[in-house]
């Protein structure tokens, strides 16, 4: 039979797919927004308040701004992949979320619906593949501005997400030894019926939170872009929207990333100390969403606390930090929560 | 024909012209990223095989770790056609011929190989994560221990090249 294909399935996962990707957008469009003003709080200042009520429109005047700009593109660059490049920095940024539960199934007009857009059996390394393909965004951006600046930019940029991924995988193997499962979705239900994996995983969480931080580069690891001291970095030659998507996707993976921690090792959608299973369903499944969205936004608060709080490392700093601090500390978690699994269970 | 068959031939278009690219684009840049490309197709292979770990694996090792040297090392280097010294006649001569042989042998031990056997797709469960762990600590144990002290020494050899001129890092 040509093209045997479940077509309510499909649908219902399109209908998904545009509604997550939507949804990140614009909670990072709001995240930008939310930065100015936890900025201005912590400074003790206003922050944005012109446009609009409380200045709630200001990132679509931000967007205005950046659409209208002229746009300017090097000579002797090759055209395509310097436009591929912050196109890929938006792709990979929003390609996590396709395995990500947001919530547990919801019941419409008699269909199951499960709000996980795919339930891979390989959620985590799905993950970790598309984290270790965000490189090339920067990469081929800052190669194809032509420029020895940017190119030095993309380099700092590529070593730096390339040297905390290492330890960041580590941690994530003592995780998976406690779950034993690589599925997002049984983590998160795994969680629901015993502790949060951070009661168990402590310093693991520790190690990915601050690997998250130098994955997102977000302070105190933008150097990326540390136009005071050093140089803009990887976008340099880039202006008008193409700088914006750079700039967006910081964005998007600060959210994702949040999403990511909240759900490996704060129970996802679990609501805490409730038994969601009195609830009917749909309801269960609303209010669960609305418990991973609150500690997504703590998580984001944390990742804004810290940026106005700590200044940036030098990079040499930087680099210590994350082959001679982190990687030993992982490893030695990884066998000490071995090593703990198998006195307890034999 | 059948769905699968679809993503099978669109796959294999994708693979094997992408494979053309790389080897046929003057930027050596260009060659990288074509080669990128051919992982992922390679990975939708595996997808369709129902080996979602080699598929998801490969793309971790390939595409995200090993290509990025690469790409690190011909951006470094700023290889272009211009610099790049022409190979002579008889290397080139060498290349085709050895070429030529591993062709040979590919297309006479795919003779042998009953067609109707040749692909199973989304049949088998030897290239999920659960069988092919057991394999590997059960029935294997001795090779894949071996393997990893091969890359445990490659590793330190690669540490030791790395530190030949000491150089003071400050703290």
């Amino acid at each position: 039979m040509l093209l045997a294909i479940d077509f309510a399935l499909l649908l219902e996962k399109l209908i998904l797919v545009v509604v997550v990707v939507f949804a990140s957008l614009g909670i990072a469009m709001y995240t930008t927004f939310a930065e100015r003003k936890v900025a201005a709080i912590l400074q003790d200042r206003r922050g944005p308040n012109r446009a609009g009520p409380f200045g709630l429109l200001q990132p679509l005047a931000d967007g205005m701004k950046l659409f209208f700009k002229e746009e300017i593109i090097p000579n002797f660059s090759s055209k395509f992949l310097f436009v591929m490049g912050p196109a890929l920095a938006m792709l990979t940024a929003c390609m996590t979320s396709a395995v990500i539960p947001w919530g547990d199934k919801i019941d419409f007009f008699g269909r199951s619906v499960d709000l996980q857009i795919a339930d891979v059996n390989i959620g985590i390394l799905y993950v970790f593949g598309v984290v270790s393909l965000g490189v090339y965004g920067i990469m081929i951006g800052s190669w194809a501005s032509n420029n020895k600046f940017s190119l030095m930019g993309g380099l700092r940029a590529a070593s730096q997400i390339i040297s905390y991924e290492l330890a960041m995988g580590i941690s994530l193997i003592a995780l998976l030894m406690i779950t034993g499962t690589l599925s997002l979705k049984e983590m998160v239900v795994q969680q629901q019926h015993g502790y949060w994996n951070v009661v168990l995983q402590p310093l693991g969480f520790l190690i990915f939170l601050v690997c998250a931080f130098a994955e997102c580069n977000r302070t105190p690891f933008d150097l990326p872009e540390a136009e005071n001291e050093l140089i803009g970095g990887y976008h340099t030659e880039y202006s008008s929207m193409k700088l914006g998507f750079y700039l967006f996707s910081e964005y998007i993976n600060m959210f994702i990333s949040s999403v990511v921690m909240a759900t490996l090792f704060f129970g996802g959608y679990d609501i805490p100390f409730f038994d969601e299973s009195v609830l009917s369903p749909n309801v269960a499944a609303i209010l669960g969403i609305v418990a991973l969205m609150t500690k997504v936004i703590a998580f984001i608060f944390l990742f804004m606390w810290v940026r106005w709080t700590i200044p940036r490392f030098r990079y040499d700093q930087l680099m210590h930090l994350g082959w001679r601090i982190l990687i030993p500390l992982a490893l030695f978690n990884m066998l000490a929560t071995g090593g703990v699994i198998l006195f307890f269970n034999k | 024909m059948s769905i699968i068959q679809i993503i099978f031939l669109l796959l294999s278009v994708m693979a094997v012209g992408s494979a053309l690219m790389m080897i046929t684009s003057k930027n050596p840049v260009n060659s990288v990223l074509w080669l990128i490309v051919v992982f992922f197709a390679i990975s939708g292979h595996y997808i369709l095989l129902n080996a979602q770990f080699l598929a998801i694996v490969n793309i971790i090792v390939y595409a995200g770790a090993i290509m990025v040297l690469f790409l690190f090392v011909v951006m470094l280097m700023n290889l272009n056609a211009e610099t790049e010294p022409v190979k002579n006649r008889r290397l080139q001569l060498i290349g085709v011929t050895s070429g030529g042989a591993l062709m040979l042998i590919i297309v006479s031990a795919i003779n042998k190989i009953d067609v109707e056997q040749l692909v199973q797709i989304n049949a088998g469960d030897s290239g999920l994560i659960k069988v092919l762990g057991m394999n590997l600590f059960k029935n294997y144990v001795l090779p894949f221990e071996i393997s990893s002290v091969l890359f445990l020494s490659a590793m330190i050899g690669a540490v030791v090249i790395g530190k030949k001129e000491e150089i003071d890092i400050k703290k």
